[in-house]
């Protein structure tokens, strides 16, 4: 079976801009090689703390941003064109704060418009059924066309937002941070409603989002992002439950959960590495209570361990 | 558009300027309707004729000709061009800004680079040039005229266009598939027409001043022909014997450029949206207090206690009831969490404990709030300043907004100690170092010189934090301080949080929409919703056993690490807006368990042993359990 998407050694290095006198400086680099396949109808979180390049990633796959290196595949066909249009009808975005990606001065009619005339050549009757189709499938009023984004609340816009991505008829959405944006109610109704048209339309997601709890709420496997780098990739319930990565045992260890006693799983105060001078081998050595000489010297790669998880690192750890 | 005029009339200047101009826009408009002389006929036997003589009511200039006529001719001359130059330069330096702000990188390098040097020549004598280039002429004055003002309208657009080329409804824009041009003028133009706008409405009156002025030097339009600068320079040889020549044009100006300014001020003052949010309204020092009945007494124990506290928010004729009545009280040594969601008034109920809450539109209508026995709800303001972070102390979410980028850090601690005690500037700095080595910042000694900029956000919360310990505090009221930290830094501030208050005893507010934190870290909970306290108690008790449905229902509808993968039971709706609560149950429109009579009255917040439930129909024990 061909991958809904497949990525190939994808990276992005940021240019820091010459400098007057002097060797060109190095770029920052905020993905590095990173090589991923998502099978269709498949949700696959991707988790990682601010920074990470999660963003950087998900901006890549729109064509929003160019890759450095890399491929990107979608259904067995590639796509090296950076035109936004081509990517469009293929695969779609969702952004993570709904007001923001509405423009003030459209109204909701004109949005949802836009990618129906434009990547499907629809005349105005088609576009009207569409429109109410999608908004059926979203549960939102079709009275709420005519009006502008800011009378809508966080949940309605993010609903909206979907919509619009919806409406482009793509089969993959990448989600950033849908629901990071709303309150803990809204975003339970944002959720339910992303499962209801992934089973209803076949669609793929990838998910991005900083809150653990959430990804494994929704996803069937989870990669985890270290500073710009796969470190951790593996089954949904597996991951956060039996970790291998250390890294992804910090996090799990320090998401907040009631009943758990309240420790710092680092207790002293671990520095951050800097993007602009990183370290060298592995990156998450100066914080690791395992790391030894080898980490400081090589880069671990992406292994799979015994049940299908993989992890880069030199010490796995156990899980389970 | 009316909403536009209304503020517009709201400015008493604004409103002046644009009756004045409206006037000198109308008579210039029907100048040629009026049974005016003309204004190019010499008559030299009539010199100097002085004003309010018989058939001159503004007398006659050196050739005789009728000042009131050329007046009313040069003002609808100058006028044109002065509006026809503000255009020609608007449309083309939004074009250049726009199209340097969009596409950004080495365009935006040469154009703007071109524009600096347009820049670097002083705005006269590059007007001279063009017209000494082109030749004198009123056409080839608005040329230069709009040639000189370009650039300013160029940068000033760039700017705008840049921050909004890189709004996330742009990259939206450009997946629905629509190509650059179109979204320049679709998405972008529209966004940067008000701002376009402003900049003429403020430049208007200048251009009329440059193009007088290059009249004036004879560059403009050409004799017989009249224009309020050409007036003034004929003028200018009669200037003491004859002044009337000169004060009747100049007269004009100045009332033009006066009313097109304060036109133009009050233009963007109405349309600036940073301006109608009432950015420039300052805020009192301290809340507002309006109340109708007398302060009640505490009715419950502890260092701090609130009680039917009430604050609203006045917007013209509505009024945001965002507090509603809410009694709290929290010991030393105890963690007291309240959470709820976005809008269910739990930051505005920390605010007015201080008088922290903006008036206007906030007021304290009702209750009252204790601190170790003393009603601080409309103690005086320099009661309330001697109390403010001595006594009671805020952290808040983003510590990059509440530290000051231009100080360093250790001058922020200092200055924090020094507006309650004084303190010499060694002793001031050791204590600054201790403060940042109780809230564990590696290096307290070379960090204390850092700016805030130049630290991560885990350590700038903990610099926050050290800020609201400075004085030593009894309570610390903590604002959501670690939404914006990711989990593993948040991991450690909330034990730096929980280490602290076991150490020096603090009494701690935590505001938060997380049950993991809460269940975590704070002793007790209230939670709260649409303005109200809806259950109160134990936090282990709440989480094991919510009694009431929406506690229920918001700890169901958030996913739990551990959980694996489900469908998670989301309210339906939304919570009311606080303008327009409904009798009864704030939450009976989402509820499950709803009955006729929860909407009919109020319902009180029921105690039985340490908690407290509002709820007519709780969900029974053994359910909640489960």
């Amino acid at each position: 079976m061909t991958a809904a998407l497949r990525l190939e050694d994808l990276s992005k290095t940021f240019p820091l801009g010459r400098r007057l006198f002097g060797p060109e400086r190095p770029g920052v680099r905020a993905v590095h090689p990173i090589s991923l396949e998502v099978a269709p109808g498949e949700t696959l979180g991707i988790v990682g703390e601010s920074g990470c390049g999660k963003s950087t990633l998900a901006r890549m796959l729109v064509g929003l941003l160019e890759p450095t290196t890399g491929t990107i595949e979608i259904e067995g066909a590639a796509l090296d064109n950076a035109d936004p249009a081509v990517f469009g009808k293929r695969i779609q975005y969702v952004f993570q704060d709904p007001i923001s990606s509405l423009n003030p001065r459209k109204t909701i009619r004109q949005i949802m418009d836009a990618p129906l005339k434009l990547l499907h050549g629809m005349d105005r009757a088609a576009r009207a059924k569409r429109i109410s189709e999608i908004f059926d499938m979203v549960s939102l009023r079709e009275d709420f066309l005519d009006r502008y984004p800011h009378e809508f609340s966080g949940g309605q816009a993010q609903r909206i937002g979907i919509a619009r991505a919806l409406a482009a008829e793509a089969r993959i959405l990448i989600l950033d941070e849908p629901v990071s944006a709303l309150d803990v109610s809204v975003q339970a109704q944002v959720l339910n409603l992303l499962a209801e048209l992934k089973a209803e339309l076949g669609l793929t997601y990838l998910f991005i989002s900083h809150d653990l709890a959430v990804v494994e709420a929704v996803s069937d496997r989870i990669a985890v992002l270290y500073f710009g780098s796969l470190v951790e990739l593996g089954r949904a319930e597996d991951v956060f439950r039996a970790p291998r990565h250390p890294y992804t045992k910090l996090l799990a260890d320090s998401a907040p959960v009631v009943g758990r006693p309240l420790t710092a799983p680092e207790a002293r105060e671990t520095e951050l590495p800097d993007p602009l001078n990183p370290p060298t081998g592995c990156a998450f050595r100066a914080r690791c209570p395992y790391a030894t000489e080898r980490c400081a010297k090589e880069v671990p790669r992406l292994e799979t361990g015994g049940a299908g998880q993989a992890a880069a690192c030199f010490h796995p750890l156990n899980g389970g | 558009m009316r909403a536009f005029l209304g503020l517009l009339a709201r400015n008493r200047l604004a409103l002046a300027g644009l009756i004045v101009m409206a006037l000198v826009v109308f008579f210039a408009l029907i100048t040629p309707l009026l049974p005016l002389p003309d204004p190019d006929v010499t008559n030299t036997s009539n010199r100097f004729v002085p004003p309010f003589s018989e058939g001159a009511l503004l007398g006659t200039d050196h050739l005789g000709r009728d000042l009131l006529s050329r007046l009313m001719w040069g003002t609808r001359l100058s006028l044109a061009v002065g509006f026809a130059a503000a255009l020609i330069a608007a449309t083309i330096g939004a074009a250049i800004g726009i199209i340097a702000g969009y596409y950004g990188g080495r365009t935006d390098n040469i154009i703007m680079r071109g524009v600096d040097m347009l820049m670097a020549f002083p705005y006269i004598l590059l007007a001279l040039a063009i017209v000494a280039a082109l030749g004198p002429g009123l056409l080839n004055a608005l040329i230069a005229v709009a040639a000189v003002n370009i650039p300013f309208f160029a940068r000033n657009i760039r700017g705008i266009t840049v921050g909004i080329a890189n709004k996330e409804f742009v990259d939206a824009a450009r997946l629905s598939g629509m190509s650059d041009a179109r979204i320049i003028l679709t998405e972008i133009l529209p966004n940067v027409i008000p701002v376009i706008v402003i900049a003429m409405s403020t430049t208007v009156g200048w251009m009329i001043l440059e193009t007088a002025g290059l009249s004036f030097l004879g560059l403009g339009s050409q004799p017989p022909q009249a224009d309020l600068g050409s007036m003034l320079g004929e003028a200018r040889s009669a200037l003491i014997t004859n002044p009337h020549t000169s004060i009747v044009p100049g007269m004009m100006i100045l009332v033009i450029v006066m009313a097109i300014n304060l036109l133009g001020d009050g233009v963007r003052d109405a349309l600036d949206p940073r301006l109608k949010s009432g950015a420039l309204n300052r805020p009192l020092p301290a809340t507002l207090v309006a109340r109708d009945r007398k302060p009640v007494e505490p009715k419950r124990e502890g260092i701090l206690t609130l009680t039917d506290l009430e604050t609203q928010f006045r917007v013209k004729d509505r009024v945001y009831r965002a507090v509603g009545g809410v009694t709290l009280g929290v010991r030393p040594g105890e963690c007291l969490g309240i959470i709820g969601e976005s809008g269910s008034g739990k930051s505005v109920t920390a605010l007015s404990v201080m008088g922290l809450v903006a008036s206007p539109p906030g007021i304290v209508t009702g209750g009252s709030v204790h601190l170790e026995g003393e009603d601080l709800i409309g103690a005086p303001y320099r009661r309330l300043r001697t109390l403010r972070g001595r006594k009671v102390a805020y952290i808040f979410q983003d510590p990059l907004a509440t530290l000051h980028p231009l100080y360093r850090i250790g001058d922020q601690l200092i200055e924090a100690i020094s507006a309650h005690r004084a303190i010499s500037g060694a002793e001031g700095r050791a204590k600054a170092i201790e403060l940042l080595e109780a809230v564990r910042i590696p290096n307290a000694a070379s960090r204390i010189d850092n700016y805030p900029h130049e630290l991560s956000g885990g350590m700038r919360q903990r610099v926050g934090i050290a800020m609201a310990l400075a004085n030593d505090p009894e309570v610390i009221i903590a604002d959501e301080p670690t939404t914006a930290l990711d989990v593993t830094v948040q991991a450690q501030i909330l034990s730096l949080l929980d280490d602290l208050r076991r150490e020096r005893g603090l009494a701690i507010v935590f505001i938060t929409h997380d049950f993991g934190v809460v269940g975590q870290l704070c002793d007790r909970v209230a939670v709260m919703y649409a303005g109200r306290i809806v259950e109160e108690g134990p936090t282990r008790d709440i989480l094991d056993t919510p009694r009431h449905p929406y506690t229920a229902r918001l700890m169901a509808c958030v996913p739990e690490l551990g959980g694996g993968r489900r469908r998670l039971e989301a309210i339906p709706g939304l919570p009311p807006a606080v303008n327009d609560l409904p009798p009864g149950c704030a939450f009976a429109e989402r509820c499950t368990r709803v009955q006729p009579d929860c909407r009919k009255g109020d319902i009180a917040l029921e105690p039985s042993g340490a908690r407290a439930v509002r709820c007519l129909h709780p969900v029974p024990e053994q359910e909640a359990a489960e």
